[in-house]
């Protein structure tokens, strides 16, 4: 009998319905993760110019530089803060923390993914509060 | 009035689902279920779901309603505050006609993980001498997570299982930690066995939706990272202790004697 | 080894990466911050400046170990993902690839930071 698959796909990482936050958090912690670990390949690449001497770096870094990279490093500099702030968060409640402990259940319920809610609220206050401070450095100042 | 949108699939006749819709007069107190049924009673009988016990017990209305992996039981049709409801099949299975899924890997991974108690003594399982003795704070342990009804929402809601067809799951993990969590069990490291592969325990990463959609109060996310918890900081784990059965302890003043057994066992028999 | 090892270790490396990195792109990108807290660092990408630090042992040591840690982490993440969309037959030949990506670009970027550290002064 023909049956039709209803898997989501990447597609379900994106959008699947209705959840809270944490699971968008789930999409952008992996899609950051993959952005810092393509750059770093590319950063061991470029930094190792310097062996050639300071002609070849200089060189290099010209090429690096004006406003289309300058953006460019900025969304890196972000992927890297909320990698990290939320990367703290996960560290945590993956070891147990802050989600709560097994207990007797009543109606209305009360899910682990509420009770880290309080954690997520404050990461995202910093990850906010580290994206203005380092967008004001590289842009403003 | 209500208007139903709802995900049509016939295999025999369609290549892919498409919607059709319905209207239904919605009172007060009915739930989406009810509406099912009221649409197969009197506008479209071909129309096919699950559906048993209709009080969110059986696991088997479940479906994707409204943007949220749902029972149709559970769900009241005035909570949605909208008139227009939505309704498809799970996400992540293979449908089977309209709103039946095939729940058998949800199934097959259950079991992987051994669901059942796997004793210290098998010789004490098998003839018995003694109860097995547990405290209510040993019981809650594990007792949410026994709630679990295998309807398999959690695992519609999981971002990790719309990719991946091997993942355990989180219907699979939360009932491996359940029986790990139980002190009569002794079975942990065949269960760690199972879990702890590619596809395994640590595939999860705590994006939570499980927990908000189970119906039970069964929080998969919490039994996945209690888990994750006790893999890498160990654990102690403590043994039911066996106590005498009752007739051989004196009641306590003012607790009333157990009825007679209905049952009589011969003599010999275990 | 089993998968919980990579895990564990991947976790570890994450938590040591939060430090190291935070730093990293503190002192390198963030230079009125830091002027602003007493630590002006002029310029930090200039080619002496660079070599600079090159040839001092803890910058050294830092360097080796953030490659360690970032690679082994982001390396481990890389396949946790792809092993979710890639076909069974694949997912060995995945682990290998990522292996061998993670070797060859520890070694050169080791190779660079020790090489670096042994060039004369500008």
């Amino acid at each position: 009998m023909r049956r039709y698959n209803n898997r989501l796909g990447i597609r379900g990482w994106i959008y699947a319905g209705n959840y809270g936050l944490e699971r968008y958090l789930y999409f952008l912690h992996r899609i950051s993760g993959l952005g810092l670990i393509l750059y770093l390949l590319l950063h061991i690449g470029v930094t190792s110019a310097r062996i050639y001497g300071g002609a070849a770096w200089e060189q290099t870094m010209s090429l690096l530089s004006g406003p289309a990279f300058k953006l460019g490093e900025y969304v890196l500099m972000a992927g890297a803060i909320f990698h990290a702030a939320n990367g703290l968060r996960l560290i945590i409640t993956e070891l147990g923390m802050c989600i709560g402990t097994p207990g007797r259940q009543e109606y209305p319920y009360v899910s682990s993914v509420r009770k880290q809610r309080p954690l997520m609220i404050l990461i995202m206050i910093v990850i906010a509060v580290l994206l203005l401070l380092s967008g004001v450095d590289f842009f403003l100042v | 009035m209500a208007v139903f949108k709802i995900q049509r699939y016939d295999p025999e006749k369609d290549g892919r689902p498409y919607f059709q819709t319905y209207e239904v007069p919605v009172e007060q107190g009915m739930s989406i279920l009810d509406c099912l049924f009221y649409i197969k009673e009197r506008l479209d009988a071909t129309l096919s779901f699950r559906a048993s016990c209709r009080m969110g017990i059986c696991g088997s209305c479940a479906m994707y309603i409204n943007g949220l992996p749902r029972l149709a039981c559970e769900t009241q049709v005035t909570s949605l505050a909208t008139d227009t409801i939505e309704v498809r099949p799970l996400p992540n299975y293979e449908v089977i006609k309209d709103l039946v899924v095939d729940l058998a890997p949800l199934f097959e991974k259950h079991q992987r993980v051994r669901p059942w108690i796997i004793p210290y003594d098998p010789v004490e399982l098998d003839r018995p001498t003694k109860e097995y003795h547990q405290s209510p704070a040993e019981l809650e342990r594990y007792l949410q997570f026994a709630y679990c009804l295998k309807c398999g929402l959690c695992l519609a809601a999981c971002p990790t299982v719309a990719t991946d067809q091997e993942f355990i799951g989180p219907q699979a993990l939360a009932q491996a930690f359940r029986y790990n969590s139980d002190t009569r069990d002794g079975g942990d490291t065949e269960r760690m066995a199972a879990v702890d592969t590619l596809h395994g325990l640590w595939r999860c990463h705590m994006a939570g939706a499980c927990a908000e959609v189970c119906p039970k109060g069964v929080d998969p996310a919490l039994a996945i990272q209690l888990m994750k918890r006790e893999a890498v900081f160990g654990k102690k784990k403590g043994r039911a202790r066996l106590a005498d059965p009752p007739h051989a302890v004196k009641l306590l003043p003012g607790i009333l004697k157990a009825p007679e057994p209905t049952v009589k066992r011969s003599e010999g028999e275990i | 080894m089993r998968e919980s090892r990579y895990w564990i270790l991947s976790l570890v490396a994450a938590a040591c990466l939060v430090v190291l990195l935070g730093t990293h792109l503190f002192l390198m990108h963030l230079d009125t911050l830091l002027a602003y807290l007493g630590m002006a660092n002029p310029d930090p990408l200039d080619y002496s400046a660079v070599m600079a630090r090159g040839r001092s042992g803890g910058w050294v040591g830092a360097y080796i170990l953030l490659l360690a840690f970032s690679l082994y982490h982001g390396l481990y993440g890389l396949r946790s993902v792809l092993s979710e969309v890639v076909s069974p037959p694949g997912q060995r030949m995945l682990t290998w690839a990522v292996i061998a990506v993670g070797f060859i670009a520890f070694t050169w970027g080791t190779y660079v930071v020790i090489k670096s550290s042994l060039m004369g002064g500008v």
